[in-house]
């Protein structure tokens, strides 16, 4: 016979303002086998526990239920408690009466008739349950960071400075991300190469760091503690082991007419090409899509003038698989295509220009030398107007919804360097409002307003216009003295949104985390567990959580390596113990659910069986490794014959929860 | 065709290739053809029938005789082929322990169809180019062939066998059926008109479970609805909703798996047009995943029980179920 104990949490008036917590508690001490009904302030407070404690032992309980909040906040704490009395901790269900109900409703009389509800299924569940013990998995010492900007870059190098093996995978030839194409940092307006560049050169140089450059994740299996990824070393026909980066090849390829996506497309770059002077590695890399060599055999200059023997047109793309306790996403953003806005005459105009491309327009690495120039006839400009909020903040299809967060303050950055170096040229910022939450952010802006008269002007722009005479029409309206503007501007910037890296969905596939509605990975708990993602030893670094600036993206950065660290100092984790198994006598053998799980988790063997008639007869029967398991339930709805079941959530426990609230 | 296929058979039993033979043998009368084994010759000589009325799909009953010693001759026509090749996937028969000769397919009859007629004591029945010219004890009959042809001959997806190892006649052709035209116009009825629909075919059910026992998708080693641990064990519908649900949830169950070689619809006793419901399964399927055929060979993952990145997503299978 089963005795239940029944706890009914008011959680202060979280609960209790809208749940009948008394009347709940009487209800459920009803249902057949309770035996006890309570209900308490704070059941997760100190004193809640030892009722639950004591309630045990006094009453000899067979299954707790806690009538509480979700079971992601405290079932931990209760299956704790039940263990300190002496309960098996898989004998205590929650019946989520918060999140699920008291939240959610506003009617007293419906709030307990539904809470009552979710008690009784949660006591027909408990009836059903079983003691479970939890086993122990080890932890490979190794972490993987997918992504190689600064966010990568910092979460590697705290990992390797605790001591443990760290990989980086990087699609793009080098690391450095898109930190490297930045001129200057705000608020302190200091060069971004000279603090990025110290920090790839100490990545590649650390032991423990191993950089997988020109390369992507293909394939992502096993669990917490246990991932095997299968990385890709795209072919880039250059032997890195043997390329001193001395950059001939660079300087003789005949095919020189590539667009240069480090400088976004405004110059040029050979076939064969090394990113920039400081990337990391500094290997060479031939673009298949221009090498004449590689297109039609006919050219091969590289491979002449290599002294070291390092070119190889026959290259192949290699597939490495290595093992991971941890895996830390670091996949970063990129700014929004602007095709749908035409308003803004971006492909019409090589002057209308991304913040991004004036990065690379201002930087002495960049097309110019460091000398603003209009892209068109290379002449200064002298009238620069910003637009704000292009694609961000958008209710319609064509942009984004949320604030990209970085671009007040590189608009101001950008306002502010261009009227210290050329004081002849007025800056105009067209605004929705200006939002500089951060230290020493507001007075970067304010200094530009103040001290160096860039015009702020809060209103949209309606239309760009490029003119015959090479000037731009600018026409805009201006909110607050409510007049209608044009200014006949040089050249005109637009701050595009940023969104996620493309790569971030398919990768969120294969590592079976969630995504928000804009790609933007999801945390584990908003404010809780902010780099953490809902996949037990997937942490999230950077931009691919959600806009972030430098400062930000490097805290999260070291945040996320804390977390992973966390996990590799440990020999083994604790399994969970709710895994699936198969009924051997009901299990047909047809690979179905060994085709479904996604952790490998299931063999079959062959099996000799007494059957019903008194002949023993071999029967081919799936198994599960407990160790690998990972709770999914996937296997127990494949199954045709309902031969595969899930410890703790069983088919029976679900459908008694079902019965009871259909009762 | 019955005389090649019982001298090659006798070959066989003879020579050691197989112990046994697995065909068909008739009943009390000519259209009462049941699937039967054979171990000797003089079996054969006296009782092997293969002819029009021969539409059982023999597969099935390779899942328990497979694992018998020795290995067995199985007459396989083209959609019977599917059926094993599917079980041969699931790993319910050992394709080793069976010698598989293809045998050219139907149409077969479904002398329920001729009884219809009003023709009876039917003693034998030939094609005569179109005209179905039937014996019986009162004499000649005649009827349009394609009147009395098998619901699940009326529209043939394959002539080609996907699995044998020899064959008696020529292989065929995947072929341009149009087996999903009673399923579109079931999708272009309103819902009420459908329920009606359904409702009207389902009510008609006695659970006599012939359906689950001759599907050869349905192969558990215990069936739920034989299973008094699963809840929902029972032999007559208790009330109109099971009597509702079974052929839904049967559907289901054997939704990716069932091969369309239409044998529910063929022995239903109470011609509830049940391959309709696998049909529309197997339609959804093919537009949400691309075509799948199950069975057709024995290596590939069916959609349902694979996943690909590109896979259409649920809202979407949501969005483009809903009419």
């Amino acid at each position: 016979m089963q005795r239940i104990g029944v706890f009914v949490c008011h959680c202060g008036t979280n609960i209790a303002a809208t749940v009948d917590v008394k009347t709940v508690a009487e209800a459920l001490g009803h249902e057949p086998g309770v035996v006890i009904s309570q209900d308490y302030q704070y059941m997760c407070s100190e004193s809640g526990q030892n009722l639950v404690k004591n309630a045990i032992k006094e009453h000899n309980l067979t299954g707790v239920v806690i009538c509480s909040c979700s079971p992601r906040m405290h079932e931990n704490t209760f299956r704790k408690a039940a263990a300190a009395a002496g309960l098996n901790p898989y004998l205590v269900e929650i019946a989520n009466i918060r999140e699920q109900c008291s939240w959610i409703h506003k009617d007293i009389a419906t709030a307990t008739d539904k809470a009552i509800i979710l008690g009784k299924a949660a006591v027909a569940k408990v009836h059903l349950n079983a003691p479970l013990t939890a086993g122990e998995s080890p932890v490979a010492k190794r972490a993987l960071v997918i992504g190689g900007g600064i966010a990568g870059i910092q979460t590697a190098l705290d990992i390797a400075e605790a001591g443990f093996d760290v990989d980086i995978v990087e699609k793009q030839p080098t690391i450095g991300g898109k930190m490297a194409q930045i001129d200057k940092t705000f608020p302190t307006l200091d060069c971004a190469a000279c603090i990025l560049t110290p920090k790839m050169v100490e990545a590649s140089q650390n032991e423990h760091i191993t950089i997988h450059s020109f390369s992507e994740v293909t394939d992502v299996k096993g669990f917490v503690g246990n991932f095997t990824v299968t990385i890709k070393k795209k072919a880039r026909y250059v032997d890195e082991t043997k390329c001193t980066g001395c950059g001939l090849c660079t300087e003789k390829c005949p095919m020189k007419k590539v667009p240069n996506e480090f400088n976004m497309g405004l110059d040029n770059r050979t076939a064969v090409y090394i990113p920039f002077a400081q990337a990391v590695p500094k290997v060479a890399t031939i673009d298949p899509n221009y090498c004449m060599m590689l297109k039609n055999g006919k050219c091969g200059v590289c491979s002449k003038v290599c002294s070291v023997g390092a070119i190889d047109y026959k290259q192949q793309d290699r597939f490495i698989e290595q093992k991971y306790g941890a895996i830390v996403v670091a996949t970063g953003f990129n700014p929004i295509k602007l095709d749908k806005y035409d308003e803004f005459a971006y492909n019409q105009c090589p002057d209308v220009v991304t913040s991004l491309e004036l990065e690379r327009l201002m930087n002495a690495a960049g097309p110019n030398g460091g000398t603003l120039l209009r892209p068109s006839d290379k002449t200064h400009p002298h009238k620069i107007v910003f637009v704000q909020c292009v694609g961000s903040r958008c209710d319609d299809s064509k942009g984004k919804p949320y604030c990209s967060k970085i671009c007040c303050m590189y608009t101001a950055k950008h306002a502010m360097l261009i009227r210290e170096k050329y004081p002849d040229t007025e800056v105009y910022v067209f605004y929705i409002d200006v939002r500089t939450p951060g230290k020493n952010f507001d007075e970067f802006y304010r200094r530009a307003v103040e001290q160096y008269n860039v015009h702020y002007i809060k209103g949209m722009v309606g239309k760009v216009t490029p003119r015959s005479d090479g000037k731009i029409d600018v026409q805009a309206s201006d909110l607050l003295a409510n007049e209608q503007l044009h200014i006949d501007a040089d050249m005109v910037v637009l701050a595009a949104a940023i969104e996620p890296d493309k790569t971030a969905r398919p990768l969120a596939t294969m590592l079976t985390t969630q995504m928000d509605t804009n790609d933007f990975f999801t945390e584990a708990h908003p404010k809780l567990r902010p780099v953490e993602s809902a996949t037990a030893g997937i942490f999230l670094s950077g931009a691919c959580q959600g806009p972030k600036d430098i400062p930000e993206t490097v805290a999260q950065a070291s945040a996320a390596a804390a977390k992973a660290i966390g996990l590799l100092v440990k020999n083994s984790i604790t399994c969970n113990p709710c895994v699936a198994h198969s009924n051997e006598l009901m299990c047909n053998g047809c690979s179905s659910c060994e085709k479904v799980c996604p952790y490998r988790a299931i063999t079959y063997e062959d099996k000799e069986f007494r059957m019903p008639d008194r002949t023993t007869a071999i029967r081919r029967v799936a198994s599960v490794n407990p160790a690998v398991c990972q709770s999914c339930g996937a296997c127990t709805v494949a199954c045709p014959s309902g031969a595969m079941d899930l410890n703790g959530f069983s088919n029976s426990q679900i459908m008694a929860e079902v019965d009871a609230i259909c009762k | 065709m019955q005389e090649a296929m019982i001298n090659r058979a006798k070959q066989l039993l003879a020579d050691g290739t197989v112990n046994r033979v697995i065909g068909w043998k008739r009943g009390e009368f000519v259209y009462d053809v049941t699937p039967a084994i054979f171990e000797t010759a003089e079996e054969l000589d006296a009782e092997f029938v293969y002819d029009d009325f021969t539409a059982a799909n023999v597969s099935k009953y390779l899942v328990k005789e497979c694992k018998k010693e020795g290995k067995i001759l199985a007459f396989l026509k083209p959609c019977d082929t599917y059926s094993f090749n599917q079980l041969t996937k699931e790993h319910r028969v050992v394709r080793d322990n069976v010698y598989i000769i293809g045998i050219p397919g139907g149409p077969k009859l479904d002398a329920e169809k001729i009884k219809a007629k009003g023709i009876t004591g039917i003693l034998g029945a030939k094609n005569d180019n179109g005209t179905f010219v039937i014996e019986t004890l009162y004499g000649e009959e005649k009827m349009p062939y394609y009147e009395a042809l098998s619901t699940k001959c009326e529209s043939c997806k394959s002539k080609k066998h996907v699995v044998y190892d020899e064959l008696i006649g020529d292989d065929g052709e995947v072929l341009e059926s149009d087996r999903f035209d009673m399923v579109e116009k079931l999708e272009n009825m309103s819902a009420q008109e459908r329920y009606d629909f359904w409702r009207e075919q389902l009510s008609k059910c006695i659970r006599c479970n012939a359906c689950r026992n001759v599907c050869p998708a349905c192969t558990c080693e215990k069936c739920v609805f034989d299973n008094p641990d699963s809840g929902v064990e029972n032999k007559a519908p208790a009330d109109s909703f099971e009597e509702n649900m079974f052929h839904i949830i049967r559907a289901f169950h054997v939704a990716g798996r069932c091969t369309d070689c239409g044998e529910c619809s063929r022995v239903c006793p109470q011609n509830i047009p049940l391959h309709l419901l696998n049909r529309k399964f197997i339609k959804d399927i093919n537009s949400l995943y691309g075509n799948y055929q199950a069975g057709e060979d024995t290596t590939s993952r069916a959609p349902l029980n694979d996943y690909k990145t590109d896979d259409c997503e649920a809202s979407i299978v949501h969005e483009r179920g809903v009419e």
